[in-house]
């Protein structure tokens, strides 16, 4: 094995989840907060020295997608970094609209699993690195992780690891992996999980779901091997600030963008 | 008041390459375009791309903009970014693709099997900030710290076949060419619309450069 010098920063993502034009947070879908508004958090989280920023429309309603593009358009004026969106993706037309209100990737879940073509088709015409797949897990047995979907409600019965490994091939740049045990609780990423699915694939890993100080960010690029590292709560609420972050994660060793 | 043309040859999203630009040159005119009469007027060109090289040249064929491209090059200051910078030059490995052939050399893919100091594999695409060497003075790295990191997101780089057009490199697996220059061209591998300071700061000097 040839050994390479790599600079490459591990990267710093605070999420967030909206509805209705709004920031919220909840554990496991319940008992939302409201946290703000997303324009103006999102320049915040810029100004802190976010790497990229995910935004996943967690809109009930249909009739209410279209305030997404909205918010992404404001967002992609004034703040130049990456941006990913999910939430609702169905068809190929809606890859299309939310790239063209300024979205750089867009992140696809239980659509994927669904119709597993449309990874393929919207990769074709726009490239895989703009691509997410976003897959939630859960552990049905020691080291296997069977995929959910809607929100953590329905169980597909499919391996965690074989999936992402299937979507790799379909054309996903990125998998954005959250662990449905550990999403909300603040317990720390599922390292296990983010380990088996790191190591199963050559495109770059998203850690997310159970971030609750800044040793979990480290553990999940350390142990989890994750290429990039996915946060909400822990910024929201000015616990921390995405800086603190990355010099936590410096301290340990991580190359990150300062 | 100049005008800033930035080439819209049918290959996604460029909202964010003019938002960049009219963000450091509020008072000039930004315009996205594919009309070679417009790129023929105006002060500077900006020629964006994503996606795969092959796709992007058919669409620069099949939108008749080849010659307008060749043009500005020759004429202006002109800014390629990321498959625009590839399509420079005069092939790419990626679907045994001929480019337009402005600069010498070629475009080919990382490795599959690098792996990092760590002993991790080096995941391709390579994608994130990563650190850029100015390898030579140029006006369009003014006010910016040599080994700055910049947004990559790709598989391919160039390998310039005339070494004296280097204007920077980065480390991933092995050391690539990053960005070129020669005369009035500049090109980069790296976003600068989505590299946050040190990509605007990229842009305010490609808006004031009189090559």
């Amino acid at each position: 094995m040839r050994r390479h010098s790599n600079m490459l920063a591990k990267r710093v993502i605070p999420c967030l989840d909206v509805t209705a034009g709004r920031v919220v947070k909840g554990i496991n879908f319940v008992g939302l907060r409201d946290a703000g508004d997303p324009v103006e958090i999102a320049r915040r989280y810029d100004e802190q020295g976010a790497d990229e920023l995910t935004f996943l429309d967690i809109t009930a309603s249909s009739d209410q997608r279209d305030i997404i593009l909205g918010i992404i358009e404001q967002v992609a004026s004034q703040v130049f970094i990456p941006l990913t969106v999910g939430g609702g993706v169905r068809k190929v037309e809606d890859v299309r609209r939310l790239l063209n209100a300024g979205a750089d990737k867009i992140s696809i879940n239980t659509s994927a699993v669904q119709n597993p073509p449309l990874v393929a088709e919207a990769s074709g015409r726009y490239g895989a690195q703009c691509i997410v797949v976003a897959i939630d897990a859960k552990q049905v047995a020691p080291g296997r992780w069977s995929v959910f979907t809607h929100g953590g409600r329905n169980d597909t019965g499919m391996d965690a690891v074989g999936w992402a490994r299937e979507v790799e091939r379909l054309g996903a740049g990125e998998i954005l992996l959250t662990s449905m045990d550990r999403d909300g609780t603040r317990h720390g990423f599922d390292l296990g999980l983010t380990r088996a699915v790191a190591d199963a694939v050559s495109v770059p890993v998203i850690a997310s779901g159970g971030v609750g100080n800044l040793d979990h960010l480290a553990d999940g690029v350390l142990q989890g091997r994750a290429d990039a590292v996915l946060a909400a709560s822990i910024f929201h609420y000015g616990e921390y600030t995405v800086g603190q972050a990355k010099a936590r994660m410096a301290e340990r060793g991580i190359e990150v963008r300062q | 008041m100049q005008t800033i043309a930035v080439i819209d040859y049918g290959m996604g999203n460029l909202r964010s390459v003019s938002k960049a630009i009219e963000h450091v040159a509020p008072a000039d005119r930004v315009v996205v375009t594919h009309d070679p009469g417009v790129i023929a007027a105006a002060d500077r060109v900006v020629f964006p791309g994503q996606g795969a090289m092959p796709d992007c040249m058919r669409e620069m064929r099949a939108s008749g903009l080849s010659e307008a491209v060749l043009a500005a090059a020759a004429s202006k200051p002109f800014l390629g970014i990321c498959i625009g910078m590839q399509m420079l030059f005069a092939h790419s490995a990626e679907g045994d693709t001929p480019g337009l052939a402005i600069l010498p050399g070629e475009v080919v893919r990382f490795a599959a099997d690098m792996h990092g100091a760590d002993g991790a594999r080096l995941k391709v695409p390579h994608m994130g900030w990563n650190r850029v060497r100015q390898d030579m003075a140029h006006p369009l790295w003014r006010g910016i710290a040599d080994h700055s990191r910049f947004y990559f997101v790709h598989s391919y780089f160039p390998v310039p076949a005339d070494a004296q057009i280097g204007a920077g490199s980065c480390d991933y697996g092995i050391n690539f060419t990053c960005a070129v220059a020669r005369a009035n061209i500049f090109g980069v591998q790296f976003h600068p619309e989505k590299s946050h300071l040190a990509g605007l700061a990229l842009f305010s000097n490609f808006v004031a450069w009189n090559p």
